[in-house]
């Protein structure tokens, strides 16, 4: 790896892993802020993992800028040693694809949209040569996904999918954003997955909603009493796809504060993962539903 | 014994110092624009330095208050009025049980800081009453000042000096124009070298999408980019990056048009260039640009940066010690 570190003013190191997204800088971005992390470093205040990047935000009157960068770089060094697992969690996210409240929203925002007579769902099938909306949802909650960095806004995650680059699936974003998209709106821009925290502003096609609260200042939903912010860099998931009916129920269940998303640990590897993408998933997908 | 809103003014919401800790989780730090303004208004009314005060852009609110205490107020030239009588800036000010709070015509500056002896005691989260208003946090049921809200009181920590003014050389307002310090980084390889040139050589103007999350100039001549081949997943605008962190400060320009400068609510990330970062010292300056304002950015190194950071608290400690 030949990172590029930079400062961002006198308070940040920014930290470019590779210009282009993919796992293996991402693993380097995640390895590289744990390793910063358990260093504890005095004078570091904020470390950001993104997905090929990372930030570290510091007090100059504490730690000089060149030091920190120094002792950034050496960590690198040893980060690089490591054996590149991770010991995570998964965690199965329904998702209602084409519901009427998505729908709803991308029919008034017609006219910022690359194909005002198809849905986002429908242009995104076939930009990406999939001979039906059926088949497109198959590949995007076939395959799991990484989410590859928490942000934007209150604990959005950003979500890339654990397939090789010719299985990805690539949507631009709206050609002007929208002013409005409902919460819990699955979306979709570039090659990235995301699910939007808070209703507003967006620029990623919809391609439907999940029932499953994510973030939740008064922390009354029972798995997020700790933490109002659900997802962490490095979580892995895997959409699952659910109708009307499903999606009501779940409703339901979180509106009694009895929703519980299915979660288990696992253990990812790159290695097995690089050797076997398809192998490496179905472990991950055993690991979920083993029980 | 509560304050109640009868008007709010613009944008008037409840700030500290802010909440640090979560950005990596796109929970911004927040908290006042102006620091140098609310710390300073805290001070005079007798508060510890981070308390919570009202920050009010260029309209004032309208308070009743229900008991005796004292208010200042800092930063934008926002001149207060007590039962309609016109009072000091930078001042503070006995407020009777009864009385009216309000405002006169902003007269320069843009964001006001309004301190409240004991200061105001909403809830906080994660540390902080700061309203952060994306994510329902802080603020009153995490939302800005709206007419009929009650603003709870805190206990005061040391009685305030009526009359107590900071002296006016210790007051920092922007010049005109304005002068911002950037230090170049970040992406700053991605533009061409004229456009490097240009960005700092041309006078911007504040836009009028200017607010806590971000400022955006216009004005300047368009930034033309080093031509390459698009990394994968960065998006087709030469101007796109992979989707990474946003440092506060930072200075994105989409499409190379218009410059956006990152405030204390920054959005966490995106898919932008960033030509640098105005340094930490000229930040609370952001705070004060009304639209329209012409602006220069002065490329600075390190060592500067740092240099003026030190002139920065040197000033903020010769504030503390003029109103001790």
């Amino acid at each position: 790896m030949s990172s590029r570190y930079t400062f961002g003013g006198d308070e940040h190191i920014f930290v470019e892993v590779e210009e282009a997204m993919s796992l293996e800088a991402f693993f380097v971005s995640l390895s590289m802020t744990n390793a910063v992390r358990e260093a504890d470093i005095k004078g570091i205040t904020e470390i950001c993992p993104a997905n090929a990047s990372f930030q570290i935000k510091f007090d100059p009157e504490v730690i000089k800028p060149d030091d920190l960068m120094a002792e950034l770089k050496r960590l690198e060094e040893t980060a690089e040693k490591a054996e590149p697992v991770l010991d995570t969690r998964i965690i199965e996210i329904p998702v209602y694809y084409q519901d009427p409240w998505t729908h709803e929203t991308l029919m008034r925002f017609r006219e910022r949209h690359q194909d005002p007579n198809a849905t986002d769902i429908e242009y995104a099938a076939s930009i990406n040569g999939y001979e039906s909306v059926e088949k497109f949802i198959e590949a995007h909650s076939g395959a799991p996904w990484f989410v590859s960095m928490v942000g934007f806004v209150s604990g959005l995650p950003f979500l890339y999918q654990m397939v090789d680059r010719a299985r990805q699936i690539q949507v631009p974003k709206y050609l002007r954003p929208r002013t409005d998209t409902p919460k819990l709106t699955v979306g979709y821009g570039g090659s990235f997955s995301c699910i939007y925290s808070v209703r507003g502003a967006g620029g990623y096609q919809m391609f439907g909603i999940t029932p499953m609260p994510i973030y939740d200042p008064q922390q009354s939903v029972s798995y997020l009493k700790d933490f109002l912010v659900f997802f962490k860099p490095g979580d892995i998931v895997k959409w699952k796809p659910i109708n009307r009916e499903e999606y009501d129920a779940a409703i339901e269940e979180v509106q009694a504060n009895t929703f519980t998303p299915r979660i288990r640990n696992v253990r990812f590897s790159l290695d097995d993962y690089n050797a076997d993408i398809d192998g490496s998933n179905a472990k991950l997908m055993e690991a979920l539903y083993a029980d | 014994m509560p304050i109640n809103v009868i008007s709010a003014g613009i944008a008037t919401t409840i700030q500290d110092l802010g909440r640090p800790g979560y950005y990596h989780l796109g929970i911004p730090m927040g908290g006042a624009m102006d620091r140098l303004a609310l710390r300073t208004a805290n001070l005079l009314v007798g508060n510890e330095e981070d308390a919570a005060g009202l920050e009010s852009v260029f309209v004032g609110p309208e308070l009743e208050f229900t008991e005796d205490a004292t208010v200042a107020v800092c930063g934008a030239e926002l001149p207060p009025k007590v039962d309609g009588e016109v009072r000091e800036t930078w001042t503070a000010i006995p407020i009777k049980a009864g009385q009216v709070l309000s405002f006169e015509f902003l007269k320069a500056g843009a964001r006001a800081y309004i301190a409240i002896s004991g200061g105001i005691n909403t809830p906080p989260m994660l540390g902080s009453r700061s309203t952060y208003a994306i994510g329902a946090l802080g603020g009153v049921d995490g939302r800005a000042v709206q007419p009929g809200d009650t603003l709870p009181l805190g206990k005061q920590s040391k009685p305030a000096t009526e009359g107590l003014t900071v002296p006016e050389k210790l007051r920092r307002m922007p010049s005109n124009p304005a002068e911002l310090r950037v230090l170049p980084g970040l992406y700053w390889h991605r533009i061409t070298e004229t456009a490097q040139k240009n960005f700092f050589d041309d006078t911007w103007k504040v836009a009028n999408e200017a607010d806590r999350m971000g400022y955006r100039f216009q004005g300047g001549r368009k930034l033309d980019f080093v031509e390459r081949e698009q990394p994968y997943s960065a998006g087709a605008d030469p101007s796109n990056i992979t989707d990474a962190c946003y440092p506060y400060g930072s200075v994105q320009v989409p499409s190379g048009a218009e410059p956006i400068i990152l405030h204390r609510d920054a959005v966490s990330g995106g898919g932008y260039f960033m030509l640098g970062t105005v340094i930490s010292a000229d930040m609370d300056l952001i705070g004060q640009l009304q639209p329209h304002t012409p602006t220069r950015f002065v490329k600075v190194d390190m060592e500067t940066a740092l240099t003026a950071r030190h002139d920065r608290s040197a000033a903020m400690n010769a504030i503390r010690e003029a109103i001790s």
